[in-house]
């Protein structure tokens, strides 16, 4: 953690990045830290409960600037910057990533093929919550997922908590924010929320890595990360990609495989 | 609530322009009875069909849902079906995983020459959907808070 504050500080003072993203020790758990001089960065900290996912902001043009920038990354967060290169959001000139991996040590990516390299060592695995609740979801009988989901979706007040916290969210313009048609109507209700959710995890389809920011980030707690989350473990495999790591052969839905499964289809 | 003998299913297609809709036109050139449950909407492209549309109809009222369109390597646009495809797969998986009765979209290929394959199509579903019932469950979400929205639209 030391080393890495003391990068960053030297990352600054060197001019070599503009902008150090990180986490700062808040009220009741980290949040996060913009230091664009050393002085904000000595107030750098990283450890196993800085969660948020820091690379909701690479993409925010208004922020980064031109110039190059550097962001602390938990193993979520390399995820997300990975598939974030796929879609040609990042270039490896603009961006520099600092994580501490399990020994401690500092590592600092410069391409992403470190990165990725990096992250294949970890395998992707349900947490304890996570587990809890889709254990549950998936003994249901198709009527009681969907009591499940209407009890849950009709706490939504469509906040959009989710969609601002998700990396992968950066559509200037939302399908929800399209008003001739209306797809989805604005107020909350129980349909037009799942309508979202639904629109939501479609949108995610190949793209989700399970980081779990927009279930973290839902004021009201609906376990929303679940359902792009069990949509990924199902079609993962499937489509033949995995989540977090540069895609092959395209992305899930622009590309296609002439042995797509179609028993469903009469 | 009508009882099940007298209940008629409300189904709404999504077709293709190039193999099913042509394929539903022969049904009726070659003068074929089925079942007048349906109401097609045609498309460019199975690929065009956005999956809220499917939602949309459940919302407004159907029954069921058929989505049709050219065989695999028949699209008017070569690819068109196939990334159609994909996008179906994983529509289920999310619709599933809410709870939405899936059995109630019928999926299907039906080319331009396949006039008795729709009208086999139409009167099947129609059959399967009738079995199921209405689509309450849907329609009683739908009917709360959201009248309003659809009527702007008009």
């Amino acid at each position: 953690m030391k080393k890495l504050r003391d990068r960053a500080v030297a990352l600054l003072d060197e001019g070599t990045v503009s902008l150090v993203i990180g986490y700062e020790e808040g009220t009741k758990r980290p949040r996060p830290l913009f230091c664009r001089n050393s002085e904000t960065a000595r107030k750098l900290i990283f450890d196993s409960r800085c969660f948020h996912n820091l690379a909701v902001y690479v993409t925010k043009k208004e922020l980064v600037g031109k110039e190059r920038f550097a962001v602390t990354a938990p193993i979520s967060t390399l995820r997300s910057i990975l598939q974030l290169y796929v879609e040609n959001q990042l270039s490896e000139d603009k961006l520099l990533v600092l994580t501490v991996d399990t020994s401690g040590e500092l590592r600092e990516f410069v391409t992403f093929d470190e990165i990725s390299a990096y992250v294949a060592q970890f395998e992707m695995k349900r947490g304890e919550r996570e587990q809890e609740i889709l254990a549950k979801i998936e003994g249901m009988t198709r009527e009681e997922r969907w009591k499940f989901w209407m009890a849950e979706m009709s706490h939504c007040f469509k906040c959009y908590a989710c969609r601002s916290a998700c990396p992968l969210c950066y559509c200037t313009k939302c399908v929800v924010e399209i008003n001739r048609p209306q797809w989805i109507n604005p107020w909350p209700s129980p349909l037009s929320n799942m309508e979202w959710h639904v629109n939501r995890a479609m949108h995610m389809v190949g793209r989700c890595t399970a980081c779990g920011a927009c279930g973290d980030a839902c004021p009201v707690g609906i376990p929303i990360d679940l359902i792009t989350r069990k949509m990924m473990e199902d079609l993962a495999p499937e489509f033949g990609y995995i989540p977090g790591q540069p895609a092959k052969q395209g992305n899930a839905l622009s590309s296609w495989k002439l042995d797509d499964r179609e028993q469903f289809i009469r | 609530m009508s009882s099940s003998t007298d209940f008629e299913p409300k189904i709404i297609a999504f077709v293709c322009n190039w193999c099913t809709y042509a394929g539903a036109d022969l049904t009726g050139t070659s003068r074929l009875k089925y079942a007048t449950n349906v109401k097609i909407v045609r498309f460019p492209c199975t690929g065009r069909i956005d999956f809220l549309l499917l939602l949309k109809s459940f919302a407004q009222g159907a029954d069921g849902v058929i989505v049709s369109g050219c065989h695999p390597n028949d699209c008017h646009y070569t690819s068109g079906n196939f990334h159609a495809r994909r996008r179906w797969i994983a529509f289920r998986t999310v619709l599933d995983l809410m709870g939405v009765d899936i059995r109630r979209i019928q999926y299907s290929w039906v080319s331009a020459a396949e006039g008795s394959k729709w009208a086999d199509l139409v009167n099947n579903t129609v059959a399967d959907i009738r079995a199921l019932g209405p689509y309450t469950e849907y329609q009683k979400v739908a009917d709360y808070l959201e009248k309003e929205g659809f009527d702007e639209e008009a």
